[in-house]
């Protein structure tokens, strides 16, 4: 007879890391993981020899010392005297000012085309098509060559508007449309309720949320309204004055008055200036992104069953109805993640600025701090940090969005 | 196997690290050819002509250089490089040479690990507008725009300026000449500014020159000059004295029609040890003894390159105000050959 016993407990051999599977993977990830160290550590070291070598080192010391260099187009206060970190700073909210502007247009365009390009009408779908074709199979920077290259060409520099027989005019004698930028009147109070301007435009918003909440309570109630007695209660007139009455209010106390621009010595003075680099570069990158967005509604809602469309034509909805309440919350799934990459590509593509001398973190930090300063290793360094913390972000306030709107499945 | 790949890898990294600083010298000597970095383009100072091949004042002294060093002129490789990518450039190790309108500065000579041979133009900086504006001064300049090549001294020159006038501009930056050019032809910008020499010589190029002035304030000293990297004393040497031969050719009436006759021998001594035919300077330099001789011929002396690139008969038009022999009142002065 026998009798069962447990097998011989196996010992570990050095031989099991390469023929046992159990372990073999983990093996060759540890030699991967080593070689790539020590790659890294040898570029490292190569790099830190080399500088001392040519009796350089790494330091962030010039962040510190002042720029010295003018800024053309900035948001926050900043002059020749202030150091390189705020010209920095500048150059980020430059930065992210386009890549904002940029990501709202491109997905405006992005989804008008898309929707237009499965038109039943040949000449828009048709025309749809050619758009998507010629911007996305040319570089960006070539549009944004382009755009800025006719702006400066064919719009009136400023003499132009000059003397008695001045060959170029201010619209509504409101705006102005030169080839340094277009200059448009600027909202101010005149008695405001604090010295602030910047105090008081907060107030502004805090009544404008404000409004947008008392509306989002009317509309509960109206829906809830609906939901016991059938009828929904018409909250249209409501809704206007909780905007309106407020807002309308806020401004006659506060004193809303408007700089208008005015021909001053050599430039336009007062008003709201957006520059001319600006204007190319959101244009260009709205455009071009745009086309791509095109391509991810169109692909979004051709992934959406036919039969969804026809049910909701069966039942009667017109066909805008069908594409806003039927088709696009189910394409919404397929169009949102690859969305989020192209509003990376636009922040990345915003670094072309410098081609039109838009002074984003390229081109203060990465351009003339750089170049005034010769620390080229260091710019890099927290150039790169700076695109790879906002790309995160955005990245991860869109999957966020994304998970809230997804195809819940139960 | 894949260790001896990396570890060859190694050793050919450290190799090349090893021959990097060898001596540019015996660099430019192996390759047969001079990497020499120029701007991307100013007529006069350095640009391709009609035919690709490249002119100017710049241009000569990379020539001087190839012709001492390789005895060949046209033995240059040219580099175009920008206000910004000039620096990285030589640091890298891509051009063996700069002669690039670029200014000596302390920073960098001293911060960037530059060396500055000497200089070839003595230069400051200008203005230039549209004479329909009617401005005769640049105080006069309130409110204006700006056109201004990025990443210069004279970038750092504008704003110092403006800000001890207490006036107020809007820079608009541009990355090369000729884009400084269009924008400043089409109204972009009221003024353009750089060192007075480029203004006169991007002024020639323009379809009527007489409708644009240059203001009379020259607002920084711009003394421009080649240079190499800090470190190789050696090259630097070559460099230097390329330069110094081709300024004490026009003290000592050394000229490409008459060197011929003078490297037979003169009674100057000065001039034979220049032209090798006495003493062993090219020697010392790791150089054959015609070393200046080929520098001279490569494109005249030092006067007959500013009258033939940029001088008053040339369409650029600059006197030689600061820029002549110290004999003659100027600034331009070698050291002596002995």
């Amino acid at each position: 007879m026998t009798t069962l016993t447990d097998p011989p407990k196996e010992s570990f051999r050095l031989s099991m890391l390469i023929n046992d599977t159990r372990y073999r993977s983990l093996t060759f990830q540890a030699i991967a993981a080593i070689a790539l160290a020590l790659a890294i550590f040898y570029l490292g070291n190569n790099l830190i020899q080399n500088l001392r070598a040519a009796g350089l080192n790494i330091s962030y010391d010039f962040l510190g010392d002042p720029a010295g260099y003018d800024i053309n187009q900035r948001l926050i206060e900043y002059d020749s005297q202030s150091s390189h970190a705020r010209a920095a700073l500048v150059g980020v909210l430059n930065t992210l000012l386009v890549a904002f502007l940029a990501c709202v247009t491109a997905t405006i365009f992005g989804v008008i085309a898309g929707v237009l390009r499965l038109s039943n009408n040949w000449i828009v779908s048709k025309l749809m098509a050619i758009y998507v074709e010629i911007f996305r199979n040319i570089p960006v920077l070539i549009w944004i060559i382009i755009i800025f290259t006719i702006m400066t060409a064919v719009m009136p520099g400023p003499r132009e508007f000059r003397g008695d027989n001045a060959t170029s005019s201010m619209v509504f004698d409101l705006f102005a449309f030169t080839n340094r930028g277009v200059y448009v009147p600027m909202p101010f109070f005149e008695n405001g309720l604090f010295g602030n301007a910047v105090l008081n435009w907060v107030v502004v918003l805090a009544v404008a949320i404000g409004s947008w909440f008392a509306t989002r309570a009317v509309n509960a109630r109206a829906t809830e309204t609906q939901a016991q007695t059938g009828v929904r209660p018409n909250t249209l007139w409501i809704n206007l004055a909780i905007w309106l009455v407020p807002f309308i209010a806020l401004m006659f106390i506060m004193g809303l008055a408007w700089e208008v621009p005015e021909l001053k010595g050599f430039n336009f003075k007062g008003g709201i200036k957006v520059g001319g680099p600006l204007i190319a570069l959101w244009f260009a990158l709205s455009i071009y992104t745009g086309a791509f967005i095109a391509e991810n509604v169109r692909a979004g809602i051709q992934a959406v069953s036919k039969g969804q469309t026809e049910a909701a034509s069966a039942l009667g909805l017109r066909p805008n109805k069908v594409m806003n309440l039927v088709v696009l919350p189910q394409a919404l799934r397929v169009i949102i993640p690859p969305l989020i990459s192209q509003y990376l590509n636009i922040t990345k593509n915003s670094s072309l600025a410098i081609a039109v001398g838009y002074a984003d973190i390229t081109a203060t930090l990465g351009g003339i701090t750089l170049n005034q300063t010769g620390r080229a290793i260091e710019c890099v360094l927290l150039l790169m940090l700076f695109y790879l913390t906002a790309s995160l972000l955005i990245s991860m306030a869109m999957n966020v969005y994304n998970a809230s709107v997804k195809l819940k499945e139960r | 196997m894949k260790k001896s790949v990396f570890f060859g890898a190694l050793t050919v990294a450290g190799l090349a690290a090893g021959a990097a600083a060898a001596g540019t010298l015996d660099d430019v000597k192996a390759r047969g050819k001079l990497n020499c970095g120029v701007t991307t383009g100013l007529v006069g100072f350095a640009a391709p002509d009609a035919n690709g091949e490249w002119m100017g004042f710049d241009v000569g002294v990379c020539r001087a250089v190839a012709a001492a060093v390789l005895g060949d002129p046209k033995a240059v490789e040219f580099v175009p490089t920008t206000g910004k990518t000039r620096f990285t450039a030589l640091a890298s190790g891509e051009i063996d040479m700069l002669a690039r309108n670029t200014t000596w500065t302390f920073s960098r000579d001293v911060d960037l690990k530059f060396t500055f041979v000497g200089v070839n133009y003595y230069d400051g900086q200008g203005f230039m507008v549209p004479k329909e504006l009617g401005v005769s001064s640049a105080k006069e300049l309130d409110g204006a725009t700006v056109c201004i090549q990025t990443g210069t001294t004279t970038e750092l020159n504008l704003a110092d300026f403006f800000r001890s006038n207490n006036i107020s501009y809007e820079p608009v930056p541009i990355e090369t000449n000729a884009e400084a050019q269009q924008q400043y032809l089409a109204g972009a910008c009221d003024v353009y500014t750089t060192d007075a020499s480029g203004l006169a010589a991007t002024r020639a190029t323009f379809e009527d020159p007489s409708a644009h002035v240059l203001l009379p304030e020259i607002i920084s000293k711009e003394p421009l000059g080649p240079l190499v990297r800090h470190g190789d004393d050696n090259w630097g040497d070559v460099v230097r004295w390329s330069l110094n031969a081709l300024i004490t050719a026009e003290e000592l009436g050394v000229t490409s029609a008459n060197i011929g006759e003078m490297a037979a021998g003169t009674n100057n001594p000065e001039v034979n040890r220049l032209l090798g035919t006495e003493g062993n300077l090219g020697e010392m330099l790791g150089l054959d003894a015609g070393w200046a001789k080929a520098a001279i011929m490569a494109g005249g002396n030092y006067g007959e390159l500013f009258e033939g690139n940029i001088g008053e008969s040339t369409p650029i038009g600059l006197a030689r105000g600061l820029n002549a022999q110290w004999t003659n009142g100027g600034l331009i002065y070698s050291p002596p050959f002995r």
